[in-house]
């Protein structure tokens, strides 16, 4: 099918754009999950390295990031629009539906991502901002441009980008990105794969429908479920890991403790599943829907406790570790 | 040889297309005037020193 095509199957919708049109180009939801991720290194950063940054700019910091990932994400949407008008999930996202130009998306993506960037930068310091910048063009070029569509680990490579946010969020607190940064770092890291692919179990059909190679629609559904138990077991650990760097303290250990291994019993009902096959039974699907909820949860639980510990003084050191 | 022409715009649809445009605009002006105070905001905080971040 040729762009032209998937173009005129894009809906010409009579009524004009709702401000909810441009806010749903921002992807509010994959947003509220940067900001809240960028907010607990911040506060992380500012307990950790002892010290604290005035309020408003604190403020600036987060609401900067928040830009960066709505600029992001009309970027991606502007580069998508033509797979998003083939795919069900996706057809009635703003410019598929025909509400915004596409040419709008990626203005507004542009100015946007040029605003957050220099607002970084006032209000903290070069390296947030560059770290910002960075994540961006990481998210609507290299991801977005050049492996969504090439490669089946599109998503573990492009994982990085959503992993950048409590990075800049240290960053913009103490001007470097030491151990602790990039441990929160190689927890989004790590957690992106089994996360997506267990939504992808489900979708994989719309993807094979707009050429879009996932690992379910190049290497199968049982490829697929290996993957995700193999970074699950990589992901418990990592998780715990940010106790022994003394970043994290009891309440975050055994909080991590208990939602790692949830996360690994939910990812071990996925792989012995038969979730994303052709004829798949239903409880098979809902196990995978159940570990894409879940793992939803555990990144906020975690980066939640992390920021109840550092911000509101709950930290209590694990005996024997600091 | 017959050129197509575009249909024109109903009056009620010229109507909505204007009023959304006006909607649009406010909205620009809006988003520029909150990047301006912003602006501003940071540069008082940064000349009366408060940017440097404190010892706790």
């Amino acid at each position: 099918m040729s762009s032209t095509d998937t173009v005129d199957m894009m809906q010409t919708r009579p009524q004009p754009a709702t401000a909810g049109d441009y806010v749903q180009l921002m992807k509010p939801r994959i947003m509220m999950l940067v900001v809240f991720t960028a907010f607990a290194g911040l506060v992380s950063a500012q307990s950790v390295a002892g010290v604290a940054i005035n309020p408003v700019m604190a403020a600036i910091a987060t609401l900067s990031v928040a830009l960066g990932s709505g600029a992001a994400g009309a970027i991606n949407m502007w580069y998508d629009a033509d797979i998003d008008a083939l795919m069900k999930r996706t057809s009635t996202r703003p410019i598929p539906s025909g509400a915004v130009p596409r040419e709008e998306a990626l203005a507004m993506g542009l100015i946007m991502s040029g605003v957050s960037v220099l607002l970084m930068w006032l209000a903290s310091n070069v390296l947030a901002a560059g770290l910002l910048a960075l994540s961006i063009a990481y998210y609507g070029w290299f991801y977005t441009m050049l492996l969504k569509r090439r490669t089946p680990q599109n998503i573990v490579i492009g994982g990085a980008a959503g992993a950048f946010p409590p990075v800049i969020g240290w960053a913009a607190v103490t001007g470097n990105v030491p151990l602790d940064a990039w441990l929160l770092f190689a927890i989004i890291f790590f957690w992106t794969p089994p996360h997506f692919w267990a939504l992808s179990l489900l979708a994989h059909k719309e993807y094979e429908k707009a050429n879009v190679p996932m690992l379910p629609v190049t290497h199968g559904a049982k490829a697929t479920r290996n993957q995700i138990l193999a970074y699950t077991v990589l992901l418990a650990p990592l998780g715990v890991l940010p106790v022994f760097t003394g970043l994290a303290g009891l309440v975050y250990g055994v909080a991590a403790t208990g939602l790692g291994a949830a996360f690994l019993m939910l990812a071990y009902r996925v792989w012995r599943s038969d979730a994303g096959d052709a004829g798949a039974s239903g409880a098979s699907l809902k196990r995978a829907k159940g570990l894409f909820a879940f793992s939803i949860l555990y990144l906020f639980l975690l980066f939640a406790v992390l920021i109840v510990e550092h911000g509101f003084g709950a930290y209590l050191p694990v005996p024997g570790l600091v | 040889m017959s050129e197509e022409r575009p249909t024109p715009l109903s009056e009620e649809d010229t109507t909505a297309a204007r009023k959304a445009q006006k909607r649009r605009n406010v909205w620009l002006a809006l988003a520029l005037v909150a990047f301006v105070v912003l602006v501003i905001l940071t540069t008082i905080i940064k000349l009366s020193g408060g940017a440097v971040p404190e010892r706790m």
